[in-house]
């Protein structure tokens, strides 16, 4: 699949069998332990972000894989130096957490000594510690030997320069990282949730702060090369993240953020394969992302849509139990007035026309009102709602009335809100508090819950 | 001392603390001996503690003696340091001067025996565990290091949630849970420690009435079986009615004692009242020093 020349651009699309052959791990010794090389980086990153997210470091670990591409140059200098030609990705790692770890005591210091923010601090560390390894990747490339390191696939990630031992060293530090989060998984929590009370109950809080940094920068310097330093925070962020959207409960939230790593790590993995001359790096995010996309809108409880429509049911909900109020309240002073045209409503209530129709055409359906060509009239069982909204509406203004001592002229709006949330004990706790002042509760005639006031 | 005195001492921990009363006079006496008061069963000896932030300092020279089996209030106005008073205590703020003592002892030697209810606000509650789960980490420290949580400590836990009246609620999230429940669940926290002293940080701000009266039995609970209680508080109303003793703080101890003999209308004035403006000009002189190269 080599280019035939540099200017060759054109991906030749792989065919569904090699790509069949890629996903299932059938595609040559070599592509297979990339792809698992990867996932299991994907994992590790997910669990790992996990904790860091709960501890609110996301952007820590940015400033922190930014940091990592000078300590990449300096071991590449410093091992050419010594004359070690070969390419030992092991030592370019260290050099990367080297000055990663750095840029992390920088911070600490900045803010330690300085007035600066927590985010002025890492934008400055993140954006000098880069500079300085852009400089000296120049340097490297202006020399002859510069090209042979493939540096600069530590900044994007390239998955196809990746060599059997570098899959199986990432794959070693994946499972170490995993392995630690585990071990330590009720400490992080502690730490995370209230650092004052672990501190308090004895457990050596900047010590397992220093151990959750230590597997972030692992999980970091060991995705340099599959994902890019400019993105591999993404995979500490995004697969926590959209796992937080659909559980509550630590050990899921590690597992599905495992998950959407490994997944991740995956798909991108095999698609750099089918498609060399993609970063795997990008595609690993993307895919990360997508999920994170499809959790945000999709989760049950946390998810927007989830969100909108608990919204627009409570809308229609207090839309419904206005609509009644006002019906009862019109029946209740003409009762010989028959059915109330549904465009007067509407301006009783200030609403637009398609609003008051589509809430009559909701409660006709649950038979709470019967519609009688343009007009509308209550039901029995409608009568009974509208009686007790009305009620809890006066009750709560009584209340306010008496008991907060605000002006009857200023009620009206509260009670409005108030009516639909009052429950059966609160209704009883307030009858009391009026009975107590002697205060006769208004009546609600007509109504089922009228007849029992 | 009194027979009552030294019947409790007797009951109590260690007694590293030399007996200060017996020392001869006319002899350098160390600072212990010199504070007569001091005795190794007060859960809590602070001396000459001052606490600064960014070089501001915002207590000077604390004393106090915390007496023993009791529920202990400290109050003033805003910014009078009270939080930062049992931070201090507790390590979790550094201090520019001074040693606390628990029962004799320093600190590292006595939080195994110290509990701690912190702020509801200081936490974020929208955190992926259940009630259950934050009282279990009350236990973590006699779990150990690497062991899951058992099925004992989780039966205890519930007994703490219990205690607090919250057990229907174990299994909720804590994010679903009103402000006057995440508070219990706090203090169910701290129960699940099984402490002798607690440093609670105004357990009553911002809870409803049941929670209140929760609050309020469990402290009494904790009185009875001698342990020592010390809370921030913020409401004066009930410091008598909850209270044994008051710390009354403003950058300084303007007063401490039993509440019948401390708490008056003079030092209440003069905690809240007449503002020490020459302490806070001083503050801010210190703190603006620092700032100057």
């Amino acid at each position: 699949m080599t280019p035939a020349s540099i200017t060759d651009v054109t991906d030749r699309w792989p065919g569904w069998g090699q790509v069949l052959d890629t996903l299932t791990l059938q595609a040559g010794f070599n592509t297979t332990v990339v792809i698992v090389g990867t996932t299991l980086l994907g994992i590790a990153a997910g669990v790992i972000g996990a904790f860091a997210l709960l501890r609110k470091r996301a952007l820590m670990a940015d400033a922190l894989s930014h940091a990592t591409l000078p300590g990449v140059c300096l071991a590449f200098l410093v091992l050419g130096a010594f004359g070690v030609a070969a390419r030992s990705l092991p030592l370019l790692l260290l050099g990367a957490a080297a000055t990663g770890v750095l840029g992390l005591l920088c911070i600490h210091l900045l803010l330690r000594h300085t007035r600066l923010r927590e985010d002025a601090a890492i934008g400055i560390v993140l954006s000098v510690f880069f500079g300085a390894g852009v400089v000296l990747l120049s340097v490297i490339q202006s020399r002859p030997t510069g090209n042979q390191g493939g540096l600069s696939h530590f900044i994007y990630g390239q998955t196809a320069a990746m060599s059997r031992g570098d899959a199986a060293f990432m794959a070693t530090i994946a499972a170490l990282a995993v392995l630690a989060a585990l071990l330590l998984a009720k400490e992080f929590a502690v730490v995370c949730f209230d650092d004052g009370f672990a501190a308090v109950a004895g457990l050596p809080v900047v010590a397992i702060d220093l151990v959750l940094m230590t597997l972030v920068v692992l999980v970091t310097v060991t995705g340099l090369q599959a994902v890019g330093l400019l993105l591999v925070v993404a995979l500490l962020v995004i697969p926590a993240a959209a796992a937080r959207f659909w559980t509550e409960r630590l050990w899921l939230l590690l597992v599905l953020a495992a998950a959407i790593g490994g997944l991740s790590g995956y798909l991108g993995a095999s698609m750099s394969a089918l498609l060399p001359r993609k970063p795997a790096g990008a595609v690993i995010v993307l895919t990360a992302g997508a999920v994170f996309a499809c959790s945000m809108l999709a989760a049950p409880n946390r998810g927007v849509l989830a969100a909108a429509i608990r919204i627009l049911r409570t809308r229609l909900r207090v839309a419904s139990e206005h609509l009644l109020e006002v019906l009862y309240e019109r029946e209740r002073l003409a009762p010989a007035g028959g059915a109330v045209d549904i465009r007067r409503i509407a301006v009783a209530r200030g609403w637009p026309g398609w609003r008051a129709n589509l809430v009559a055409m909701l409660l006709s359906r649950r038979g709470l009102v019967e519609r009688r060509g343009r007009g509308l009239a209550l039901t029995g069982l409608g009568r009974a709602a509208g009686a007790r909204v009305s009620r809890n509406h006066r009750l709560w203004e009584q209340y306010l009335v008496t008991h907060a001592e605000i002006a009857p002229s200023h009620v009206d709006w509260s009670a409005d809100q108030v009516e639909h949330v009052l429950s059966e004990p609160l209704v009883r706790e307030l009858e009391a508090a009026l009975r107590a002042q002697g205060i006769d509760v208004p009546a609600a005639r007509g109504g089922m819950e009228g007849a029992t006031a | 001392m009194s027979a009552d005195d030294a019947a409790r001492r007797s009951l109590a921990g260690p007694q590293s603390g030399s007996a200060s009363s017996h020392a001869p006079i006319g002899r350098p006496r160390s600072v212990l001996d010199a504070r007569p008061e001091h005795s190794a069963d007060s859960p809590l000896s602070v001396h000459a503690m001052t606490v600064a932030y960014h070089r501001k300092p915002v207590l000077w020279d604390v004393d106090y003696d915390a007496p023993p089996a009791a529920l202990i209030a400290i109050v003033g106005p805003n910014g009078a340091g009270k939080s930062t008073f049992i931070k201090a205590c507790m390590d979790l703020v550094p201090r520019a001067s001074g040693r606390v003592e628990f029962w004799g002892l320093p600190w590292r030697k006595a939080r195994q025996r110290v509990g701690y209810v912190p702020q509801r606000e200081s936490v974020d509650w929208d955190f992926p565990v259940s009630a259950l789960d934050v009282v279990c980490m009350g236990r973590y420290r006699r779990i150990g290091w690497f062991r899951p949580v058992g099925k004992a400590d989780r039966a205890a836990a519930i007994g703490c949630l219990e205690r607090v009246g919250m057990a229907e609620l174990a299994h909720r999230q804590i994010s679903q849970l009103s402000g006057g429940q995440q508070q219990r669940v706090f203090l169910a926290r701290a129960l699940a420690q099984d402490s002798d002293l607690y440093f609670m940080d105004e357990p009553f701000a911002g809870v409803d009435a049941a929670t209140e009266r929760a609050i309020v039995t469990v402290l009494r609970e904790l009185k009875a079986q001698g342990r020592s209680v010390i809370c921030v508080h913020h409401d004066l109303q009930t410091v008598a009615e909850y209270f044994d003793d008051v710390l009354m703080l403003n950058m300084r101890v303007v007063a401490a004692g039993p509440v019948a003999q401390v708490f008056t209308r003079e030092n209440l004035h003069k905690t809240y009242g007449g503002r020490l403006t020459l302490l806070v000009e001083a503050s801010e002189a210190v703190a603006r020093a620092g700032q100057q190269p």
